[in-house]
């Protein structure tokens, strides 16, 4: 059975519908899918779709007029507040998409300690060290605010903070926007050593093309839907083995098969 | 380590310099254009035994027959060289007043700066942080009767309840009537200090809480708050690591910004009960046309509230590792 497990998953918002009458719109539907211990699984999706949503919906930290639907299961038991309070940080860890997820104010060596603490290790300046040479961090990026990385080395920050805790299941949220493509392909690297180690990992991107390489299946998303699980593999040549014609569409249109719009888009 | 830290201090000091003398000429024309006749109100019931012609000797004397303009260079000279003038009402060199009046107010005034900042942050943090709550809700309601209680009338129920009708605290003054100065102790002022403590501590409270809770409540949703309910921080770590210390910076921005409006209330407060502070003095001063005094309570003002907003200016650069000054202090092997 898959590590993270998802079984018709939906997430909505209620609005106020006129004065009294709150009425869902629903954003997430259906979504059914899976991603096993020493697997990397990328969900791809258009921007805006609603994609980070779902990481989100994983960790709780959806707003409070949100609406989550169905089932998430992880090692096999339904995630619950109380659940998801013990394993978030310590069995499952996300890595956030953007440089405002790190507090301002605060050195990163110490955002990186409350982390541990948080996941239950007091980290000492030694491991904490060692914990960012892994992601290619010195001493000074440790003593940095936020502010003063690089794009890429934020990137890489907030992979070690969520590593802080040795956790089993990585979601990792757009963590390629907005970064060259030596910057990505060292994160997805990154991220991809994770699943080798026996980790599951759910990459959340915009990028087929950057996912590829590093993915051993991807999920389609198509408005809000699930439409078809490939595996990587199958994105070749004309991609006449995949099994959805949208999916075939994404990859045709890649650069590098001619930007080919095919027809069966819409 | 390139810093602009002196010129930042300097241009601080400049500006403050050209607030003095613009409030200093303010200050002299409205005094110049007000019905107070000095020699009226140094004479006081005395006039009516003093003819017309002894009253222009006196104005002579003073200076009163120049041009305006002299006068005000004159004074202007005088308050350089640390001379002040003549209190009329307490008949003493300004100086000495404005001395005794801080020693007494200093005391109050800090004690309530310090108790509304620091009640006020942690009851902001709290209503922030458990935003909608029956916890909020009642902060948010006693923060709102607050704001909106007239200073006087809060002191006025204070006397009422405390002192007259239970008896715990005194009725006025800063020490026992009829005691000398160097016999009070300490805990008899303290004892004289509580109500007007209260009623000043109670009001500043309000508008700090109110801040310090809108500032929460955005960053309780910023992205860095999520993340780190993400990691598996419970409500009160996030509040206490990412909400308190990131609201503390506007928190006491507005405390020290609000140094103007703990001076307007303790004049009010000092004048309910009575007690000898410089806000007192200024409403005595103003009562009987003292104008020397007026003037110089006037620039001790000045110099409090800008120093005030000069402070929080400066913190504001040294605590926000983002802001200007200190850009490129940071990264330090």
């Amino acid at each position: 059975m898959s590590f993270l497990r998802l079984d018709q998953v939906s997430v909505g918002f209620t609005r106020y519908d006129g004065l009294i009458r709150q009425r869902e719109f629903r954003i997430l539907e259906g979504l059914s899918f899976g991603v096993d211990r020493g697997e990397l699984v990328a969900l791809i999706g258009a921007s805006g779709g609603g994609k980070s949503l779902l990481a989100h919906a994983i960790f709780g930290i959806l707003p409070s007029n949100a609406v989550v639907g169905g089932r998430i299961h992880v090692d096999g038991t339904t995630l619950d507040a109380p659940l998801r309070q013990r394993y978030c940080g310590r069995r499952m860890a996300l890595v956030p998409q953007s440089l405002s997820h790190l507090d301002p104010m605060t050195r990163c060596r110490k955002q990186i300690a409350w982390a541990g603490q948080r996941a239950g290790h007091r980290l000492n300046a030694v491991s904490i060290e060692s914990l960012l040479a892994r992601y290619g961090l010195d001493d000074q990026a440790a003593n940095a605010f936020p502010h003063q990385l690089s794009g890429g080395m934020a990137r890489r920050m907030m992979m070690a903070i969520a590593a802080v805790g040795d956790p089993d299941l990585i979601v990792a949220d757009e963590p390629t926007s907005g970064l060259d493509g030596e910057n990505s392909a060292n994160v997805l690297a990154h991220l991809r050593e994770q699943a080798d180690c026996g980790k599951a990992v759910l990459l959340i991107t915009h990028s087929l093309s950057e996912a590829l390489a590093f993915a051993d299946r991807v999920a389609v998303m198509k408005g809000g839907r699930l439409e078809s699980i490939e595996a990587a593999s199958d994105f070749a040549g004309g991609g006449e083995a995949l099994r959805s014609p949208f999916a075939r569409a994404l990859w045709t249109a890649l650069p590098q098969n001619a930007f080919s719009a095919g027809g069966a888009i819409c | 380590m390139t810093s602009n830290w002196p010129l930042f201090v300097t241009l601080r000091i400049v500006r403050l310099a050209f607030l003095l003398a613009a409030v200093a000429v303010v200050a002299f024309m409205l005094a110049k254009m007000s019905p107070v006749d000095p020699v009226q109100a140094y004479l006081g019931p005395a006039i009516a035994k003093v003819g017309p012609e002894q009253q222009d000797l006196i104005a002579q004397k003073w200076g009163l027959d120049q041009p305006p303009l002299t006068q005000f260079g004159k004074w202007l000279g005088n308050v350089a060289q640390g001379d002040l003038g003549m209190s009329m009402t307490y008949n003493e060199p300004v100086v000495d007043v404005l001395a005794k009046r801080v020693r007494a107010s200093l005391p109050l005034m800090a004690m309530a700066w310090l108790l509304s900042g620091l009640l006020g942050f942690a009851l902001g943090v709290t209503a922030g942080a458990m935003a909608d709550t029956w916890v909020d809700r009642i902060i948010r309601t006693y923060a709102y009767v607050l704001a909106s209680t007239p200073t006087f009338w809060l002191a006025i129920v204070l006397l009422v309840v405390f002192s007259v009708g239970l008896a715990w605290t005194p009725v006025c003054c800063a020490a026992p009537i009829g005691v000398l100065p160097e016999d009070v102790t300490v805990l008899e002022r303290l004892h004289h200090l509580i109500l007007p403590l209260i009623a000043l501590t109670v009001l500043g409270v309000a508008q700090i809480t109110l801040h310090t809770r809108a500032k929460m409540i955005e960053i309780m949703q910023s992205d860095f708050a999520l993340y780190a309910r993400a990691q598996g921080a419970s409500l009160a770590d996030v509040a206490i690591r990412h909400g308190a210390r990131n609201t503390a910076l506007p928190a006491i921005t507005v405390l020290f910004a609000s140094l103007g409006e703990l001076f307007g209330g303790s004049v009010l407060a000092e004048q309910v009960f009575a007690y000898p502070g410089l806000g007192r003095a200024a409403v005595q001063a103003g009562v009987s046309g003292d104008v020397p005094l007026l003037l110089a309570v006037a620039l001790c003002l000045t110099v409090f509230v800008s120093v005030g907003n000069t402070i929080a200016d400066i913190l504001y650069h040294v605590v926000d590792p983002r802001i200007g000054a200190t850009h490129d202090m940071e990264i330090r092997p």
